[in-house]
């Protein structure tokens, strides 16, 4: 087996690992900090696919702000004292049915899928590719997320603020 | 099942599991920040797919253009989404979705 292979299978592993952790912990502490594993494994994967960029942006966003937000939410809606009763579930079996019926589908539909591939697959740098397309074929949408992200801000803001009544 | 970083399918394997998972994690929990989790692995595997069909499919940078547009929605969604939490949290002390039901009423 080459490096890579035996790479790639760990970082699948400690992906596919963490997440099962996030979605079957009873402790919701744990959960949230398995998500660290499940997204520097995804960073991992991206690597794999020559998408340099996107893994930096997924580290950054993900590992340095989305998490440390739900750890800053679990911290502050639970008394750290009382975990076990944090996390329940509810209504597992038809989950399962459910969820399972769906994953053998997609599996068989991943698996007898010919998928077209290109002849050769070149590794570069595409930092410069995607500040080009960002600023020309994609530009309205990159101002309107300027914009989305604002908006989200000034209305996380109003949400959690507390109401003082006169 | 065999993986290997040069195969597209690997990649469609890891997204469709990490995908059921969320699903998982959405259907079943009752506390509303598990619930969130759920919602950020969906999206991761939504995003693996993007980067992988980028990759193999036309070799241009379009798709990891949208995978970083997801990234940006994903940080919005889990801002207002976790502030939500936090405004139920001070109404009914407790952040179980089922108690957060007086709109029925």
């Amino acid at each position: 087996m080459e490096i890579s292979t035996a790479v790639f299978y760990l970082v699948a592993i400690i992906t596919v690992g963490s997440a099962i952790v996030v979605a079957f912990s009873r402790n919701i502490i744990y959960s949230a900090f398995s998500l660290l594993g499940t997204f520097a494994g995804v960073a991992g994967l991206y690597v794999f696919l020559g998408a340099d960029f996107v893994a930096a942006v997924q580290l950054l966003i993900y590992v340095g702000g989305i998490l440390i937000l739900i750890l800053f939410a679990v911290m502050l809606t639970h008394r750290i004292s009382d975990v076990e009763i944090t996390n329940r579930a509810a209504g597992r079996v038809p989950a399962v049915i459910i969820t399972g019926v769906f994953l053998v589908l997609l599996l068989q539909t991943i698996r007898d899928t010919p998928w077209v591939k290109v002849k050769e697959v070149a590794y570069q740098p595409t930092t410069a590719k995607i500040g080009d397309l960002f600023l020309q074929t994609y530009l309205l949408p990159f101002e309107l997320a300027s914009l989305v992200l604002l908006a989200a801000m000034i209305g996380a803001v109003v949400i959690s603020r507390k109401e003082i009544k006169e | 099942m065999i993986l290997s970083p040069s195969e597209l399918s690997s990649y469609l394997f890891i997204g469709a599991i990490l995908f059921t998972l969320g699903l998982f994690s959405v259907l079943t929990r009752r506390n509303a920040i598990s619930v969130l989790m759920g919602v950020e692995l969906i999206l991761n595997s939504a995003n693996i797919n993007y980067v992988a069909f980028s990759h193999f499919g036309s070799g241009n940078a379009d798709g990891q253009i949208y995978a970083i547009f997801v990234i940006m929605l994903a940080a919005a969604e889990a801002a207002i989404g976790l502030a939500i939490v936090l405004a139920i949290f001070q109404l009914f002390h407790t952040i179980d979705v089922e108690a957060a039901q007086t709109l029925k009423d």
